[in-house]
């Protein structure tokens, strides 16, 4: 079985509104130390096979055609340990 | 007159827009389901507001890939007419029909509440009824319709006269204050290059009689036509 797991965050640049509430939220409880924060979203993929490059081409048509919208959001894209 | 509204598991406005158009404005309605893969024959779409498919992944995302948007936007390339109110805006966007894309509003709130909107061109057959620079009061209930494109695209807009609608004052001024929800140049509708395919978030269907004490949303569904 192989795992993937896509990162999706908005572009830089463009308005993240809840990494800057939960932004404010950490420096109400005292984090100050805290210069920025981005939240994106996690979609983790299962494959019965497959090479990781071979994965990783279809997993970008997957992300191009649907899953991430190129207008404002960045993705990247890890492999994770066989189960 | 025939309209198709086209109905995704979660759309909420679509009674609303065939109410207007059946008996507002005097046109036939038929219904298209996201899985139908072919329009019936009309004179133009609409898409409704609402939550297709629960807003999951992005808003409009899912519907973008039903079998129906594939008819939508054989029949948008063809030069026919397709409005995209609220959700539909969204989905438009997703498509691909139209630039740009939707953030979450600035203030991070759902949004409801009469806004005032410029009419920025009459070039669209839903605004050819509408005279340029009339303001209109038109309700909005939206969370992510905090428009969005980059500089470039910005620019595009402007120049290929794009900008259908503006969020402004009672007086038609596009200021900070009047913007609800963060959009770019106070942007609450667009249309595509061809100007046959307009996105807008505020909901003309929502005001256009004048016993709901706003009518002014009429001249939209009107312009269609008068147009064709």
């Amino acid at each position: 079985m192989q795992r993937a797991r896509v990162l999706i965050r908005n572009k830089p640049g463009v308005f993240d509104p809840q990494g800057k509430v939960v932004h404010s939220g950490l420096r109400r409880l005292g984090h100050e130390s805290v210069q920025d924060v981005r939240v994106g979203k996690v979609i983790d993929l299962r494959f019965a096979s497959g090479s990781p490059d071979e994965l990783r081409a279809r997993i970008e048509r997957m992300c191009s055609e649907f899953l991430v919208n190129p207008v404002i959001e960045d993705y990247t894209i890890q492999f994770l340990d066989e189960e | 007159m025939k309209v198709a509204v086209v109905v995704f598991p979660g759309s909420n406005c679509e009674r609303d827009c065939e109410h207007v158009l059946e008996n507002v404005i005097g046109a036939s309605v038929v219904r298209a389901w996201h899985r139908d893969h072919e329009l019936p024959k009309v004179d133009c779409v609409v898409l409704p507001g609402g939550f297709s498919y629960g807003d999951y992944l992005r808003a409009g995302a899912v519907s973008k890939i039903s079998p129906i948007m594939k008819a939508v936007s054989e029949f948008a390339f063809s030069g026919g007419p397709v409005i995209g109110i609220c959700n539909g805006f969204q989905v438009l966007l997703e498509c691909g029909l139209l630039p740009g894309a939707m953030l979450r509003n600035r203030s991070l709130r759902f949004v409801c509440k009469d806004t005032f909107v410029r009419c920025a061109t009459e070039r669209t057959p839903f605004t050819s009824g509408l005279s340029l620079g009339e303001v209109l009061k038109l309700p909005i209930a939206h969370a992510e319709g905090n428009y969005y494109v980059d500089a470039e695209e910005l620019r595009a807009l402007q120049d290929n006269d794009q900008i259908v609608f503006q969020y402004t004052s009672g007086d038609g001024e596009a200021n900070d204050g009047a913007n609800p929800n963060g959009s770019i140049f106070n942007i609450a509708g667009v249309c595509n290059r061809a100007g046959n395919v307009l996105g807008m978030m505020p909901h003309p269907e929502r005001a256009a009689e004048d016993v709901l004490g706003n009518s002014g949303g009429a001249a939209l569904f009107a312009s269609i036509i008068h147009t064709l």
